[in-house]
């Protein structure tokens, strides 16, 4: 389902007389429908450069980044926009949403965007909420204005409202509560059980031991030590 | 797709000086494009020559109209270049008092376009009048108030209001939340993104605020003295920035 | 008779007000730019509505002046003399008798024939001014035929007054075309713009002249559902009975007394010499004898 080879990536930074930063050379990886893959290595090794690569959110400079068909490093930001709607769903450490819009709609704004009902989309979006523990009276205001944790769930919510084929997860239990982390883990078991295929970053080891089938060790896509 | 808008070469210039130098990019249906850049770097003299405001010097501008498939407006005659500014096109000025007539009610300023499209029923134009205005959430016993009477963001909900009531495909925004604090600000582009969304639009939006068209934008057009210096995905510009000048400005924003 | 060219204007500068008369009917509603001149009297007292009758006098017509409806206020005697000086033409206070009549703010009462020509003093003539203040602008709607606005005006009243309160200089448009001010008429002579008379409209200030050829289509423009309705007082002449008139409203004390009468003096001293009276006509004619 998704499947990277030989991707590199410099940062060239104009302002700072053109420094060249190459962060990231020949990397490789796949991961299978079904299956959850998780990027391990030091900070700073380039986990969430990659993530953002597969993303569309970084340019790469070369190789290849195939998500359901589409090559993400060549592909138009048409056909970008078009993966994220339908096939490839990220999770960021951030909630980065309209101030304003209830939690409930941004909840169920991806399932808005591929056409889905509204009564329908909400009630997706209300069953997610529900399990994830955010209290029903935080439902109609602006997740802004929420703790951390919360604004973390209901970032989690809104990545998985829609069955996406193929999942990006950054930090997926970080700042969570015990309770909260098992209703995340088992969402990851659902998905993977539907046969989406996983991609993530999980510092917390244990869920990653319990959730991921394999690790791809980034270091080693580290420029510095190819070289 | 057929693009909604196709835009080819365009250049404009002042004399010696370049408003804006070989611009290219298409817009599909439901598509947003932001085109951000500083003070003078050629911005709205973009949007004043793809909305017609403006005679550009070359290039073309072909719109997919309803009846006849894509037609460059740029050679169309007059009257229906101006009967496409007020069917299927929209136009929100940054200052509300260059889109509204202020010494129109707020219900004739939405009905205006209504009329000029042959609407002659005082009840259903005032029926459309106030559903839009609920739309923008604007109380629906302002109706009969001048836009005098009305705040900014008000305003500036009235003027979106009086653009979409005829159904365009096509909006240009010029700064449509320049000058107005910022929660009326997050109003407004809850607002537009959820019109974007329901009615299908298509929308060229410039602006200064990145904030902005983060989360408006599906695509993003950083220019730079004239030239459109680089384009692509809104957050993958946003976020890796190649050009050293959209580097620059996207490291220049201050953070709150 | 005197040492000015008939009616006052040379030659050269009547014909070029013809051809612009003559431009003017060819294209109903129209508004026809032309040069007007300096006349000797202040812009505002029917500087265009004197030159268009310039140049359509003809030593054999019947001129009569009205203003308000009235033969004998200001402006119509001293538009009258005026012509009287310089043309030498008859002139009568009688429509039927008048071959042409310049008028100010009304249509004469009585329907006009194809004999007549009815030439109106318009202080605006441009009908979208107050909406559109740009002249390049008011010029580029008409010639695209962009009205909305026009019905915007209609819109606002109804609005504002729960009905269309234009009163006066109701707008109308001409054989389906162009949207056309008939001059500051109250809107009750608006179904009379539909005439046998040639009706010409000059506006010396603002240098346009436009015209009605007989029996165009004129329409009032109206909402479906707020129909065009050419109102008058709800009364009778108190002088000569008509119900059908438009009307004046005279206070005629200081207790609030007052009377209607009809506002086309010749028309109320028509009927009244045929017989017909009003609710105070004797009173009337007991104060005037």
């Amino acid at each position: 389902m998704i499947e990277v080879s030989g991707l590199c990536k410099n940062f060239v930074l104009h302002n700072q007389g053109g420094a060249v930063i190459p962060v990231m050379r020949d990397a490789a990886l796949s991961v299978a429908p079904g299956e959850c893959v998780a990027l391990v290595g030091a900070s700073g090794a380039g986990k969430s450069t990659l993530m953002r690569m597969v993303y569309g959110n970084y340019l790469a400079d070369a190789g290849v980044i195939r998500v359901g068909g589409v090559d993400v490093a060549q592909a138009e930001p048409r056909a970008v926009l078009a993966l994220r709607r339908a096939t490839l769903g990220y999770v960021s450490q951030f909630l980065r949403v309209v101030p304003r819009v209830p939690t409930l709609d941004v909840v169920a704004e991806p399932l808005l965007a591929l056409g889905v009902a509204r009564d329908e989309a909400r009630d997706r979006a209300r069953d997610l909420l529900a399990r994830l523990n955010i209290p029903e009276r935080l439902w109609p205001l602006s997740p802004t204005t929420f703790s951390g944790g919360e604004q973390q769930r209901v970032n989690i919510a809104r990545g998985f409202a829609h069955a996406y084929p193929a999942l990006l997860l950054d930090e997926p239990t970080a700042s969570l509560d015990a309770a909260n982390r098992e209703v995340v883990l088992a969402l990851i078991d659902e998905a993977k059980a539907r046969g989406a295929a996983i991609l993530g970053i999980f510092h917390d080891e244990a869920a990653r031991d319990r959730v991921c089938d394999r690790v791809v060790d980034v270091t080693r896509f580290m420029p510095g030590l190819a070289a | 797709m057929t693009p909604l808008l196709q835009v080819n070469g365009l250049t404009k210039r002042y004399g010696a000086r370049i408003g804006c130098a070989d611009v290219s990019f298409d817009l599909c249906p439901g598509e947003v494009m932001g085109i951000v850049g500083e003070s003078g770097s050629g911005k709205s003299t973009l949007l004043n020559c793809l909305a017609g405001h403006l005679e550009a010097d070359s290039g073309a501008v072909v719109f997919n109209t309803r009846a006849d498939g894509p037609r460059d407006v740029r050679l169309m005659a007059e009257p229906e270049r101006r009967m496409l500014a007020r069917t299927d096109w929209a136009f929100v000025h940054q200052n509300p008092r260059d889109g509204l007539r202020m010494g129109v009610s707020a219900g004739g300023n939405v009905g205006e376009r209504l009329m000029a499209v042959g609407a002659r029923h005082y009840g259903g134009i005032r029926g459309q009048a106030l559903d839009w205005l609920d739309r923008v959430e604007i109380a629906a016993d302002r109706i009969d108030d001048r836009p005098t009477a009305f705040s900014g963001g008000m305003q500036q909900r009235l003027q979106i209001a009086r653009n979409l009531v005829t159904g365009p495909r096509l909006v240009f925004m010029d700064e449509p939340t320049g000058g107005l604090d910022v929660s009326v600000q997050a109003r407004l582009l809850d607002l537009l993104r959820g019109l974007v969304r329901e009615m299908g639009l298509s929308a060229v939006i410039v602006t200064h605020d990145l904030a902005v068209v983060r989360l408006l934008a599906h695509r993003l057009m950083v220019m730079k003295s004239g030239h459109v210096v680089e384009a692509g995905l809104t957050d993958q510009v946003l976020d890796d920035p190649q050009h050293g000048y959209t580097q620059l400005l996207v490291s220049s924003v201050l953070q709150a | 008779m005197s040492d000015y060219n008939f009616a006052y204007l040379d030659e050269q500068t009547k014909r070029m007000i013809r051809r612009a008369i003559l431009k003017a009917l060819a294209v109903p509603g129209y508004q026809v730019p032309f040069a007007s001149r300096e006349m000797p009297m202040p812009y505002g007292w029917g500087t265009g509505g004197v030159q268009v009758s310039a140049a359509c006098l003809v030593p054999e017509d019947r001129l009569k002046v009205i203003d308000q409806g009235a033969d004998d206020t200001t402006n119509a005697v001293s538009i009258r003399r005026f012509f009287e000086r310089t043309a030498g033409v008859a002139t009568t206070g009688r429509t039927a008798e008048a071959t042409l009549i310049q008028t100010r703010h009304r249509i004469p009462e009585e329907p006009l024939t194809r004999d007549q020509i009815l030439v109106y003093q318009v202080p605006i003539p441009e009908p979208l001014r107050f909406l559109e203040p740009r002249e390049t602008e008011t010029r580029k709607m008409h010639s695209l035929e962009e009205y909305g606005l026009v019905h915007v005006k209609l819109y606002e009243d109804i609005a504002r007054h729960g009905q269309i309160a234009t009163s006066y200089a109701y707008p109308v448009k001409v054989e389906g075309r162009y949207v056309m001010d008939p001059s500051p008429i109250p809107k009750f002579d608006n179904p009379k713009l539909e005439s046998a008379a040639v009706q010409l409209f000059g506006a010396g200030r603002e240098q346009r002249i436009y015209a009605l050829p007989p029996h165009c289509k004129v329409v009032s423009l109206d909402f479906e559902d707020h129909p065009f309705e050419a109102t008058k007082a709800d009364h009778a002449c108190d002088l000569c009975g008509s119900g059908t008139s438009y009307l004046d409203e005279v206070i005629v004390d200081d207790a609030g007394g007052r009377m209607f009468v009809c506002s086309d003096t010749d028309y109320c001293e028509g009927r009244r010499d045929a017989g017909h009276r009003g609710r105070l006509a004797a009173i009337n004619q007991e104060d005037a004898a």
